[in-house]
């Protein structure tokens, strides 16, 4: 008889343990931030429910990032009214390099500075660039692990855009 | 007519004279666009992984294996990448030293194998970007190799640490 809520304790032990170390997969909900933005404003994920949401992880010295971010700024033009929102989260040291970065190449959504726990949160962040999809019900819906294929990127946002909005 | 046409010929450059003169105008216009192609790298480009003879480079595979080989001497294993990325996952025991490719990113590397002696086993990576395009590894490399230490292997990781380490399963920690 004791054998079994051990054994029940156990595997309850290794799902979380599991669940601590896997990676977020879509369909899974994306966990929620709270950050202040490099103007200043708050920016918390949950303000943009009911908004496709890119969220994508950079630094300063990643050059493939910064390749990508002219790209990312002119959706965030093209596509605001569909309601896309794109966020950068910064993963440099500090928000300086990143701030410089950001008064030399500007762009047209908010930025915000992240760290080692919001970047486990999404499964580790452990290569840039990282870049989520977010649906309008607060949903991962794709994940891009380094050099993402933009043009795929783009056709993927233009259809989950088109995509009818459920209540969630 | 004969004296003109020695005179012309005595200033006919020879055949060598004129293949000297188009090799060094073709090589002046070719130093002439790489002084440019320099002058118009972005200001994110760094000196490229793939400088790194293969000789040192080290397969994470064949690392994790060494890693885990009991009684086997361990080299000083050092993370030459981004601190965020660190704090999240790194290989145990690897100690973080500052992102190489950064401003003064090279001085805690410096500062950390100072006292080292040449000879010392040490093992750099990186893994904060695709290979090809990581600023920090090579850097690092070169600063190792300047300080005369030859036994300086480097992790080749292609994608990135996450995809190429912690999702192979290979032993992993956290913090920072």
């Amino acid at each position: 008889m004791t054998a079994m809520p051990r054994a029940l304790a156990a595997c309850v032990l290794g799902l979380l343990l599991a669940g601590a170390a896997s990676a977020l997969e879509p369909g899974d909900a994306a966990p929620d931030f709270t950050l202040t933005d490099f103007t200043g404003k708050p920016l918390r994920l949950a303000d943009y429910r009911g908004k496709l949401v890119l969220l994508n992880f950079w630094a300063s010295w990643c050059g493939p990032c910064l390749e990508e971010m002219p790209r990312l700024s002119a959706w965030q033009r093209t596509y605001a009214a569909a309601g896309l929102q794109i966020i950068g989260i910064s993963m440099d040291d500090s928000s300086a390099p990143a701030k410089r970065l950001l008064a030399k190449r500007p762009v047209d959504y908010p930025v915000a500075l992240g760290d080692a726990k919001l970047g486990e949160s999404y499964g580790g962040v452990l290569g840039l660039p990282e870049t989520f999809l977010i649906d309008r019900r607060g949903h991962i819906v794709a994940r891009y692990r380094g050099e993402a294929n933009l043009a795929q990127m783009e056709s993927k946002i233009q259809s989950l855009l088109r995509a009818p909005t459920r209540g969630s | 007519m004969k004296d003109a046409r020695i005179n012309r010929n005595f200033h006919q450059p020879s055949r060598e004279t004129l293949m000297f003169i188009r090799t060094n105008t073709v090589a002046a216009y070719l130093g002439g666009l790489v002084i440019l192609a320099c002058a118009a790298l972005p200001a994110w480009a760094h000196k490229p992984a793939s400088t790194i003879p293969a000789a040192a480079l080290i397969q994470p595979a064949d690392f994790a294996a060494a890693l885990q080989k009991p009684g086997a001497p361990r080299p000083l294993i050092l993370q030459v990448g981004f601190r965020k990325a660190y704090e999240q996952a790194h290989i145990p025991d690897s100690e973080y030293v500052g992102a190489a490719g950064d401003e003064g990113g090279l001085a805690p590397l410096q500062a950390r194998v100072a006292k080292l002696p040449t000879d010392s086993a040490i093992v750099i990576y990186c893994g904060c970007c695709p290979w090809r395009k990581c600023p920090n590894i090579a850097a690092a490399y070169d600063a190792l190799l300047a300080r005369g230490f030859k036994n300086v292997k480097v992790i080749y990781f292609a994608d990135d640490f996450g995809t190429n380490w912690v999702d192979q399963g290979y032993p992993t920690t956290k913090g920072s």
